[in-house]
């Protein structure tokens, strides 16, 4: 029991079981944290708005995207995932989650942000249901730690509404 | 060395078994592409797969036919139907321009639920290099395995 190589296993058994503990301790305390994220998005300008020859509804949107997501950043956090989808329902799907655009937030320096730009990705229908559709804008993130748990959450935005007709 | 003595013994013991239960349970990324900003190979993901509804913003894990290596990217659509709740799902690698329709098979443009083997919901970064060199050097692995047994062997209880 008292060899090197007893003595060398022992304590490089020891060192890894307390990293684990520090890291599950690490990703632990990340439950504390009360954040108080804000965030709205308006649609500045209907770009166009065309049934595609396959049949399916798109449109084009320029938005303002603006958000302070610093509360969210603990010092177990290396980056957060944000992104921003349109939600609505049509008679074919109950549930239909287009993601518009999203961004990654380095450091809590950058968390408090105003963005204006077009959508990212193709806001496209399955069929043709946009017209005059009410939907929801939600900002989401995904807080990626160092080590450990991924939190995500979101706030949902609704009130938004397309063009009755096609421009 | 009392209680700390104590404590480790009992973790020796259990040790071999623990690192193949933890190769076997947990999902490794072992990728070489980087689909994902955060996490390279070498880490280790904690992957589940629950019975939740596929959604926006989560990092999933499918395989394409064909390819050997499964894809870790994230969700950017979803369109589920009213009464099956089938979904058609796209993805995206964060670090990527476009979407993964180039990796789908041919004429596919939607994954569904039964491509999905799991979430991930939490990163052990480099813990996995661990692995990674046992695969690629065998003999690293076999020094290991027979340092083990050694050991194993040796010891007086």
């Amino acid at each position: 029991m008292h060899s090197f190589g007893h003595r060398a296993n022992a304590v490089a058994t020891f060192a890894v079981t307390i990293l684990a503990a520090m890291c599950f301790a690490a990703s632990f305390s990340d439950n504390f944290n009360s954040a108080t994220p804000t965030a709205s998005v308006k649609i500045l300008n209907i770009n166009w708005f065309q049934k595609e020859a396959n049949g399916n509804d798109e449109v084009s949107m320029t938005l303002n995207i603006s958000a302070d997501l610093s509360s969210l950043f603990t010092w177990n956090t290396k980056q957060v995932f944000v992104f921003v989808a349109a939600e609505y329902e049509t008679a074919q799907n109950a549930l239909n989650q287009v993601s518009l655009w999203d961004g990654i937030i380095p450091a809590k320096e950058h968390a408090k942000f105003l963005i204006h730009t077009t959508n990212k990705y193709r806001f496209i229908d399955q069929g043709s249901n946009l017209k005059g559709k009410d939907f929801n804008l939600t900002m989401h993130w995904h807080i990626m730690p160092k080590t450990g748990k991924m939190f995500a959450d979101k706030i949902v935005m609704t009130g938004y509404r397309l063009p009755e007709q096609y421009r | 060395m009392g209680f700390v003595g104590d404590t480790v013994e009992s973790i020796r013991s259990m040790q071999i078994r623990q690192v193949v239960s933890q190769i076997i349970s947990l999902g490794e990324a072992r990728y070489r592409n980087r689909p994902l900003v955060f996490a390279f190979e070498g880490d280790i993901l904690f992957l589940h797969m629950s019975k939740e509804p596929i959604r926006t913003g989560e990092i999933v894990v499918f395989n394409v036919d064909g390819r050997e290596i499964p894809i870790v990217h994230r969700v950017i659509k979803v369109h589920e139907r009213q009464d099956t709740a089938e979904v058609d799902i796209l993805t995206k690698g964060d670090n990527n321009f476009g979407d993964d329709r180039l990796l789908y098979a041919q004429g596919q443009l939607w994954l569904q639920q039964h491509h999905i083997m799991g979430r991930a919901v939490g990163y052990l970064p480099y813990v996995g290099w661990v692995t990674i060199i046992m695969t690629e050097k065998p003999i690293i692995k076999y020094l290991l395995i027979g340092a083990l047994g050694l050991l194993v062997i040796t010891s007086k209880e």
